[in-house]
């Protein structure tokens, strides 16, 4: 048993730390996001050439670091601290791992492709109907010759307008909740037949509806089996999550110590209001959130490799305790800052923001509630 | 980062397991399981194998007697024994006086005291609070006054855990009355024996005579049983609250709790099925379960801290905020799930007095643990306080 981190891990997190300093300031940040584009693809570029970062978590074999969950979690902690709309989830931690997983000639024509910086891949699962079901798909891929056509609607695809390919779910087979039939496709994000709504989302990232209207893919583009993939989509979403508890762990920290440095400049009564007691409590109460996320990333992470049903328990208690902290966090550091925590103005909130749709992202705390009672607590 | 266990760790888990199975004194399970009080003697019995055994204070350096086992191993002891339902050893001694002995007493103290305390000889209670000083324990007023090679003592402790039971005790007393009121504390170790020393049991909510009121009445304290300099008493005060603090987190025990009200509530019905089947029980459980996960892995990270050379830190706060709510919410919803059966006040087995108390075995200390365990957030600092310690020490206010 060993919580420490290897050198390799140290170096990671304190050459992304630096280069987001460089990179990231807020004001910088609030310019792209309200850009044309919603981004600055150089630092996307960046990342990927001038720090290697985008192979931290894939092997050497594919001109990677050789690391794997853990450095996602770095990563996105980092990017976390900065509000980072980078597209890191989608293209490194879920299209990359579903690549992994699959192994063979996809993961070897892709994942330096990531690595390099080239693709950014956009994972189009969600639909209008299935709230957080992955097996819940109108989405139908009909076999046609060697190839599929592609059919269906899909709801609010982060990173989509940006996207060099989409990372589809969608039904072979089955009835629309069934577990068989579930299948999963890495297709070209510009194929004749697609067509996408693009939004700003609240949380500064930008996102599509996504609707197939008789897209022709080929053949290769499937990953895995035909129909037999749902244990894989689950498998990389519940990566996909825990990836999300460690950015929410940074944006978590960011609300607090913000929170901590305006109550120490902000003067009411002639003191700071630091002084008064009932916000220091409230404060330390925040910390300790903090701290559990932190403590739960890192549980959930080091249970990725475990056996399907204690992964998923060990991934929805995670998501449980990281989304009611990130509630509680991101609340009373808007109520703690007074008038000017509900402004535009500050930064404080747009973590604030980011931490709301992270509670959502890939379950609320109810929705993992309820699986942990499932799969870990038997009447 | 990993959570594996080497395939040493995996051998020392199994002859853990080994030896508790082989050992734990049968009669002492019995009362156990019967919720019966435990008296002083069979907190002795387990101490006394484990003395033998050489495994009573793993937390202690080799030197003065401790295990020398690694961070890994200490946490598969504490998960084992709390597998295993075995008694927690009172602290006083091991846990708490031990340590501040080794780390601040003269080689003679060390050389007395130390034995006796991992042998079980000694049994020690802790003389800090009194009457008007509870979190703002260093207002303190009971004085000891220099005297030849005694120093003369006098004033009132509160809440002494088993100082019934005690020989010695460890105590906080005024030795300069001018001085800021830290700067003028000292650290006595007490014969509770000495004449002048009064002990009156306070009775608490579950009826338990737990802990007690000492009073001190001219009592003569040689010079020798000051542990480091007179008027330092508040550094071995602070070293000894951080002690307390970390072990204060209970993980393992509360680990074994959670199994224990799971299965009651797998036993109770609640109409044609079990408790636990009840959605808005078992969301309790479960996000008590969630919660319990997220401080044992702080408190495993914060022994990896430890491990790295950081000692016990205002860190610990948080394990004994978060700690004790657990074990609250444990009573809690045990005392929840036994239904009526809380409600029948079962005073022990009286002398001859076999009768069984009413309703199920697990039922009839539900209300008494409830009412006591509240305890847990009011000692060891209270949780109020352990929130001053982190927004002073570690957020900078």
């Amino acid at each position: 048993m060993d919580f420490t981190y290897t050198e390799t891990q140290d170096m990671i997190r304190d050459t992304l730390s630096r280069f987001l300093a460089d990179t990231y300031d807020f004001e910088t940040r609030q310019k792209f996001i309200n850009g044309d584009t919603g981004r600055d693809p150089a630092i996307w570029t960046a990342l990927a050439q001038e720090l290697g970062m985008l192979g931290a978590a894939f092997a050497e074999e594919h001109g990677g670091l050789g690391g794997g969950a853990l450095e996602n979690a770095i990563v996105m902690e980092e990017m976390g601290k900065v509000i980072g709309i980078e597209p890191y989830l989608p293209t490194v931690v879920i299209a990359g791992g579903a690549l992994k997983a699959v192994g063979g000639a996809q993961a070897d024509a892709m994942i330096p492709e990531i690595i390099a910086g080239n693709a950014i891949i956009a994972f189009a699962y969600a639909e209008p109907q299935g709230r957080y079901d992955l097996a819940n798909l109108k989405t139908s891929a009909k076999k046609d010759g060697a190839g599929y056509v592609l059919n269906g609607h899909k709801s609010v695809v982060y990173a989509a307008p940006w996207a060099t390919h989409l990372l589809v779910t969608a039904r072979t087979g089955g009835g629309q909740r069934d577990a068989d039939g579930v299948s999963l496709f890495l297709i070209d994000a510009k194929l004749p037949g697609i067509v996408r709504r693009d939004y700003p989302t609240v949380d500064g990232s930008r996102a599509s509806e996504i609707y197939f209207e008789n897209v022709a893919i080929p053949g290769d583009a499937l990953l895995g089996g035909e129909g037999a993939v749902l244990p894989l989509i689950e498998q990389i979403v519940d990566e996909a999550t825990v990836a999300t508890c460690a950015e929410a762990t940074g944006v978590m920290q960011k609300l607090h110590e913000g929170t901590l440095e305006y109550t120490q400049q902000r003067k009411q009564f002639g003191v700071p209001i630091a002084k008064f007691q009932v916000l220091q409590h409230r404060m330390v109460d925040m910390f300790m959130e903090v701290e559990q996320a932190r403590s739960m990333t890192i549980m959930a992470t080091l249970k990725l490799g475990l056996p399907a049903n204690e992964r998923m328990a060990a991934v929805s208690a995670a998501k449980n305790k990281v989304a009611r902290g990130a509630k509680f966090v991101g609340q009373n550091a808007i109520q703690t800052h007074g008038g000017i925590g509900i402004t535009q103005e500050l930064a404080i909130g747009h973590y604030f923001k980011r931490a709301t749709m992270i509670e959502g992202q890939f379950g609320t705390a109810d929705y993992h509630m309820d699986r942990y009672e499932r799969l870990a607590l038997a009447d | 980062m990993d959570m594996e266990f080497s395939p040493e760790d995996l051998a020392f888990q199994q002859e853990v397991r080994d030896f508790i199975a082989e050992n734990y004194p049968a009669e002492l399970r019995g009362k156990q399981d019967e919720g019966e009080e435990l008296s002083k003697e069979d907190f002795l019995a387990w101490h006394k194998i484990l003395y033998k055994k050489g495994w009573i204070a793993p937390a202690w350096p080799v030197e003065y007697g401790g295990t020398g086992w690694t961070p890994t191993q200490r946490f598969i002891w504490s998960e084992e024994t709390a597998r295993a339902d075995c008694i927690r050893l009172m602290p006083f001694g091991l846990a708490m006086v031990g340590p501040v002995i080794y780390t601040f007493g003269t080689p003679e103290q060390k050389a007395h005291f130390l034995p006796r305390i991992l042998s079980g000889e000694d049994w020690w209670c802790q003389g800090y609070s009194e009457p008007g000083s509870g979190s703002d324990l260093a207002s303190l007023r009971t004085t000891a006054v220099r005297d030849g090679d005694d120093y003369i003592v006098n004033g009132q402790k509160t809440w002494t855990t088993l100082a019934q039971h005690a020989d010695w005790g460890f105590f906080l007393v005024r030795t300069d009355k001018d001085a800021k009121q830290q700067e003028g504390i000292s650290f006595l170790l007490i014969d509770m024996k000495s004449p002048g020393i009064t002990v009156r049991p306070i009775i608490t909510l579950g009826g338990e005579h737990e802990v007690n009121e000492v009073w001190l009445e001219d009592v003569r304290v040689p010079v020798a049983n000051r542990v480091y300099e007179e008027n330092k008493g508040w550094t071995c005060a602070k070293f000894l609250l951080a002690h307390e603090r970390t072990g204060i987190a209970g993980v393992a025990a509360s680990k074994r709790g959670i199994e224990k009200v799971k299965a009651i509530a797998r036993t109770e019905l609640d109409g044609d099925k079990p408790l636990l089947a009840n959605p808005f029980f078992k969301r309790k459980v479960a996000e008590l379960e969630v919660d319990l996960t997220a401080l044992e892995f702080t408190e495993l990270r914060s022994l990896a801290g430890a491990n790295a050379g950081k000692g016990p830190g205002p860190e610990s706060s948080l394990l004994k905020i978060k700690g004790s709510e657990i074990q609250q919410r444990l009573t809690e919803l045990t005392l929840e799930a036994v239904g009526h059966y809380g409600a029948p006040y079962f005073r022990g087995f009286g002398e001859g007095d076999n009768e069984h108390p009413i309703g199920p075995d697990y039922a009839h200390r539900a209300a008494p643990t409830y009412f006591n365990m509240r305890k847990t957030t009011i000692y060891g600092g209270s949780n109020e306080i352990q929130r001053n310690i982190i927004a002073k020490m570690v957020l900078g206010l």
